[in-house]
Parts: structure tokens; C-alpha cells; sequence
């Protein structure tokens, strides 16, 4: 038998059939939806007169257009209600599981998926959001799809797929104190650009990936999208496997042992052939900030903004002309002189427990800065946002002046009353810095949870691995 | 689907990497539950100088006559010519709906984001990768040259120049298959419900615990 990589493995084992002119159908195991981009599937689905496949392999949740704060009188914006209530007739008259808005498990799907167990190695795992290459930190394969996949998936429970070229990504060594996953994959993606995973599916290898929490997978597999990539993995071990034990929709006993056994073989064979390997030495990445409108546009914490003239490429000249002008940011200003007025900590990205450590532990016993307007923590889970109040994480953020807000997609779309006002400059933990992406002419800096901490109480970027270090 | 096979129309040049399909169609456009009426919104934050909300009338609103899709040459434009990486970014499906409803059939760029590009082949809008040099003369052709008119051949992969020169696209025979006949997708997969019914069977017994919704 020949060697394969953990994405050859999940593919053969969902492929139901394949034709002459290489296009296959892949069996889904999970199915995730939520209001955005579900509405017009589930019209196709009753228009066309068909019936979902398998309900028990989907589950719902709102995320995109909740309210972050109090939430006991629903939605106030007419239209998001009604694009949530949708959901909610969509599933309660076909029978799908949803977690709804006020449902304490509610959350960011990505972050709910795991957290519930309903993410398991070995599985397929789409949703109608690009960020569900979150998933594969499970070695699962996940991507997300449109909402004419949506409804295909409901319909058949397969989709018609191309298999993608095999891409590894190796981060070998030891992060400093203080550089975490979000600084590795901002990093990566500095390195092959936001196109450099385009029809791929990356599995991210190498001693950093081993060592790093299955929330940290889950951070750098959730913006393998932002380096083009619709899938990005981590292959299973004991860090995998002693993160689902005892999650609700996780296998329990005898089950359990037969998957752990099966799970145990869900990595790239020692020989397996990658199209193309991209290497990275861990010591070198420093804490990282984007200073553009595209997530490659992105420099070291101890760097400066770089200068359009010294780059070759017209077009790409012209863009990182527009993006200066669009950030109201100067060449050569150095990372650590740019001061944001609003902090974002959430998002698919960045909205997990291990991620609210880390924020709170970089608030060092300060105050949000004068010259921040909003300083926002919301939660990925209601589940994680409980946890941390265990923690007393909650108010450790309330008494530095952080708002402490209901769990949900937030800021990171700004589809709910969460926005940044033109000319706003955030420090965001989450995956997108594109033009208007958190309100209209608001502009976006993509940092980790401890990096953002930090600027909401030093007022501009710092270099936090010399404050740990 | 709509059906896709020739199509002879005016190409608007869009020269910049990494659109992204935020940009395409703006969040606050999502919130509607139907597959219509995206079209006065494509582009909505580079083609208004104000902010755009879902409802507003279009004539009303304040254009950015700098913008390309505003140039009175461009109007009948059905054809855009993109650069690297078109389509980046969020799932939206809506973003090749505005594009569509806007009177676009035809996407030509040298690379695509996958997930757009998969969106598009699944409701009619032609994606077309050509190039860097093939792309590089198109839009120079496009510049000087008001009312700049190509055709595609979908059937024959060609796209014919009005200097008489033809340029080859490739494009998987499934796809050019469902273009060319506006298939729907999904009747082509139920053809093979037997075969997904036996494989989910045997993933049934073999790893019992993907099938487990409990909680």
C-alpha cells in the first residue's frame, strides 16, 4: 500500500464514488449551519420538494447576528431578527438540533462544534463559513462551502468535490514567552501570502504544532482560509484525544475505545509525499501585527510599515498604496508607535478559553489606556464565557475597563450592532483586516489575545515578549 | 442554473489583487434570506461615497464617479476582468448573486479563491482563468479602447478578441457539462442515492460513533 498524508487518508475514506473526469462524491459526516448562509438552502430544499438526508449530522446554532449585550429582549435590527428566526422555523419544523440564541451552549459555531464534541477526528465537516477549516485541528477534514453546497449537502449529504494538492506546513521549535498560534499562522501567511494555499488542503506539522494546545490548533487551522487554503489539519495524538473525553456528543466507553483506536491512525504516514513543504522555525516568529487590508500585509512587532516604493510588482505597489491610505498609516512607522482607539478580543480566531488567559494574564494589574474608546471581550461559548467567570477572568477584564459581553461573531463582521465607526483603528484578534470588514472605514490590526491586551492598556503595540520575558 | 454557452459582452477592468468578497457584497447585505436583489449593492462601499444599509434606494445615494463600475463605459459591462486571487475571503455565496445580479456573467482572472470559485460554477457566473500576460493585454486592450467588446465560446474553451486573435481557456469537463446544460447539481448526485445510502451503511457499522447525536 502506498504512503499517504492525513488529507489522502480522510478523502479515501469518504469517497463515495469517482468519475473519469476526476471529480468525486465525499460523503459529510457533520454539517454545521447557521443563520447567514443557511436561509436560501433550506428555500431551494422546499422548493425543489426534498427532504434533508440525515438531520442527526447537523447542527445549528445563530452566531453572526446575535447581540452581544443584554439579550432578554431579542434582536432590536428587524432583518437580523428575522434572518434568526428563520433558523429557528427552518430546524424546529425539520427536526435539526439548534442551540438557540439563549441556549447557555450557544456560541460561535467554530467554537461550539469542538467544544460540544461534535467535531471528532476522522470526520468531513462543512458549514456555509470559511473559517470551518477551524475543525480540522482534529484531523478532520472541514472546509467551508456556499449555500448551494449548503443546500446539496442537505439534500444528499455529499458533495461533488476535486481532490486538492497536498500542502505541508512544518513549524518546528519553541515559540518565545509571550508568541503564541495566532502569531505562528500570521506569520505563515506573511511567508505564502493569502493565495499561497489556493487549491490546497494544508496539514501543519512539525514539534511547535505537537506542542501546542487543541485550542492553538484549532487558531492556526481556522486561518489556513487567509493563506488560501479551504482545509487546514493537525494530525491526532493524546493532546487530540484527551480534549474530547467526556464531551457531550463525544463517544463514551467501549465506543470510545474502538475510535480512539481508529482516531490513533489519522496522520500523514512517515514517507507520505506533499506537493510542496514550507518550513518555519518557531524561535524566529515574533509577536506579529497586520498593517494592511489583506492578512499578508503583516510585520513583526519590533519592525516598521513597509515602504510600497521598495516593491517590484506595480499592481501589488498600487495596493499596498491604497491599503496605507485606507489605514491612514505612514512607511517606515514603527509597529509599536501605532495606537489603536478600540480592542476587539473575540471571534472564531480567538474567543476560547486558553485565548482569554492569555488576554487577561497580559493585563499585568493595568487599566484600559485614555485614548481607547471600546475595549470589547466576547466570549466564543456561553460555555466558555461561564468558564471564565469561574476563572474570575471576568472581572479581572471589568475592573482594567473592558466590556464583558454575551457570546457571537461580534465585531469580527460587525453584522450585529457591534461596529467599528469610519476611521476607527482596532486592535483585533480576529482573522480578516480587509477594508470595512469591522464597519465601514474602520481599520483593522490582527494580533493575538495577549498583543491586543496589551494595547488596550498600553494605548498603542507593544513588544510583549520583552514584558514577559 | 442558468445555462451558459456563448456570450458576447463589454469587459470592466477591476485592477486590483485580493478583491475579497467583503468588498464584493458588505456584511450588512446578508441579512436578507433571499437569493435576489444584491445587485445595486455589489461593491457597495467603493462604488458609494455614503453608508449603505439594506432598503435604501440606490438612486438616492451618493456614487463614487471614480470608482470603474460608475464609468459611463462601463454601464452595459458583463464581462470583469480581475486580477490574483479574486473572490478571497468569506463563503458568501451572495457575492457571486450581486455579481450575477448585476448583469455579470463572466469572472476573468488569473487565479481565483477556491471557494468562490466553486460558488460561481454553481449558479452560471463563468470564472476564467487566463495567464498573467494574457490578463496583462486585456487590460491594456480594455484601457485604450472604449465599448471594448470579447466573446466566449464556453463549448469551444475560446475567447475571441476583437482584433480576431483567440485566447484558450481550460475549464474540468463536469463543470463545463453543467454550464453548457444549466444542470442541477443536486438531481445529478441523487442519481447515485443507492450508492450513498450502501456507503453510509457501511460507515455505519464501521465507525458507529459519527452517527451518534446524542448529548
Amino acid at each position: 500500500m502506498s504512503s499517504k498524508t492525513l488529507y489522502d487518508k480522510l478523502w479515501d475514506s469518504h469517497l463515495v464514488r469517482q468519475d473519469e473526469a476526476g471529480t468525486a462524491l465525499i460523503y459529510i459526516d457533520r454539517h454545521l449551519i447557521h443563520e447567514v448562509t443557511s436561509p436560501q438552502a433550506f428555500e431551494g430544499l422546499r422548493l425543489a420538494g426534498r427532504k434533508p438526508w440525515r438531520t442527526d449530522s447537523i447542527l445549528a446554532v445563530p452566531d453572526h447576528n446575535v447581540p452581544t449585550t443584554d439579550r432578554s429582549l431579542g434582536i432590536a435590527d428587524p432583518i437580523s431578527r428575522l434572518q434568526v428566526e428563520t433558523l429557528d422555523q427552518n430546524c424546529a419544523e425539520l427536526g435539526i438540533t439548534e442551540f438557540l440564541m439563549n441556549d447557555p451552549r450557544q456560541g460561535i459555531v467554530h467554537v461550539i462544534g469542538p467544544e460540544q464534541g461534535a467535531t471528532l477526528p476522522g470526520m468531513t465537516v462543512v458549514c456555509g463559513d470559511s473559517h470551518t477549516s477551524t475543525h480540522g485541528a482534529f484531523g478532520a477534514l472541514a472546509f467551508g462551502i456556499g449555500t448551494s453546497d449548503v443546500e446539496h449537502v442537505l439534500a444528499t449529504q455529499c458533495l461533488i468535490l476535486k481532490k486538492s494538492k497536498n500542502l505541508e506546513i512544518r513549524v518546528d521549535g519553541q515559540l518565545a514567552a509571550g508568541v503564541s498560534a495566532k502569531d505562528v499562522v500570521l506569520a505563515i501567511i506573511g511567508r505564502i501570502g493569502t493565495a499561497g494555499g489556493t487549491g490546497s488542503a494544508i496539514e501543519f506539522t512539525g514539534t511547535t504544532l505537537r506542542a501546542m494546545s487543541m485550542e492553538g490548533r484549532m487558531t492556526v487551522c481556522n486561518m489556513a482560509i487567509e493563506a488560501g487554503a479551504r482545509a487546514g489539519m493537525v494530525a491526532v495524538d493524546d493532546t487530540t484525544i484527551n480534549y474530547l473525553g467526556g464531551r457531550p456528543y463525544a463517544p463514551k466507553g467501549e465506543l470510545l475505545d474502538r475510535a480512539i483506536e481508529s482516531w490513533r491512525a489519522l496522520h500523514s504516514d512517515p514517507d507520505a509525499r506533499f506537493a510542496r513543504s514550507v518550513t518555519l522555525d518557531a524561535g524566529l516568529v515574533l509577536p506579529q501585527v497586520t498593517w494592511g487590508t489583506s492578512p499578508e500585509m503583516v510585520s513583526a512587532i519590533n519592525e516598521v510599515v513597509p515602504d510600497p516604493d521598495d516593491e517590484a510588482d506595480s499592481v501589488k505597489r498600487d495596493g499596498m498604496r491604497r491599503a496605507l491610505d485606507y489605514m491612514d498609516l505612514k512607511p517606515g512607522t514603527a509597529i509599536t508607535d501605532i495606537h489603536p482607539d478600540h480592542v476587539f478580543i473575540g471571534s472564531c480566531t480567538n474567543a476560547r478559553i486558553e485565548d482569554l488567559r492569555a488576554a487577561a494574564a497580559a493585563i499585568r494589574g493595568r487599566k484600559v489606556a485614555a485614548g481607547i474608546k471600546q475595549a470589547l471581550v466576547v466570549p466564543g461559548s456561553g460555555l466558555v464565557k461561564r468558564q471564565a467567570e469561574t476563572e474570575g477572568l471576568d472581572k479581572l477584564f471589568k475592573d482594567a475597563g473592558f466590556e464583558w459581553r454575551e457570546p457571537g461573531c461580534s465585531m469580527c463582521l460587525a453584522m450585529n450592532a457591534d461596529r467599528l465607526a469610519p476611521g476607527d483603528r482596532c486592535a483585533s484578534t480576529s482573522n480578516r483586516n480587509f477594508e470595512g470588514r469591522q464597519g465601514q472605514g474602520g481599520r483593522t490590526h490582527l494580533v493575538s489575545p495577549a498583543m491586543a491586551a496589551a494595547a488596550a492598556v498600553t494605548g498603542h503595540f507593544t513588544d510583549i515578549c520583552q514584558e514577559q520575558g | 442554473m442558468e445555462k451558459f454557452d456563448k456570450h458576447h459582452g463589454v469587459v470592466m477592468p477591476l485592477d486590483r489583487h485580493n478583491v475579497d468578497t467583503d468588498a464584493i457584497i458588505p456584511k450588512q447585505f446578508l441579512k436578507s434570506i433571499k437569493r435576489s436583489g444584491f445587485g445595486h449593492n455589489l461593491f457597495d462601499e467603493w462604488r458609494y461615497h455614503d453608508h449603505g444599509e439594506p432598503g435604501m434606494d440606490p438612486g438616492s445615494r451618493e456614487k463614487n464617479l471614480d470608482f470603474v463600475l460608475n464609468h459611463p463605459r462601463y454601464q452595459d459591462a458583463t464581462i470583469l476582468l480581475g486580477r490574483h486571487n479574486f473572490g478571497c475571503g468569506s463563503s458568501r455565496e451572495h457575492a457571486v448573486w450581486a455579481l450575477m445580479d448585476h448583469g455579470f456573467r463572466v469572472v476573468i482572472a488569473p487565479s481565483f479563491a477556491d471557494i468562490f470559485f466553486n460558488n460561481a460554477l454553481k449558479n452560471g457566473l463563468l470564472p476564467i482563468v487566463l495567464d498573467e500576460d494574457d490578463i496583462d493585454q486585456l487590460f491594456t486592450a480594455v484601457l485604450e479602447t472604449p465599448g471594448y467588446r470579447i466573446r466566449v465560446d464556453l463549448p469551444a474553451q475560446q475567447i475571441s478578441l476583437p482584433n480576431r486573435h483567440t485566447i484558450h481557456f481550460d475549464i474540468d469537463p463536469f463543470h463545463k457539462d453543467c454550464q453548457i446544460r444549466g444542470l442541477d447539481d443536486i438531481d445529478l448526485t441523487l442519481q447515485h442515492a443507492a450508492e450513498i445510502r450502501s456507503f453510509e451503511e457501511k460507515r455505519r457499522l464501521t465507525a458507529p460513533w459519527l452517527f451518534n447525536n446524542q448529548n
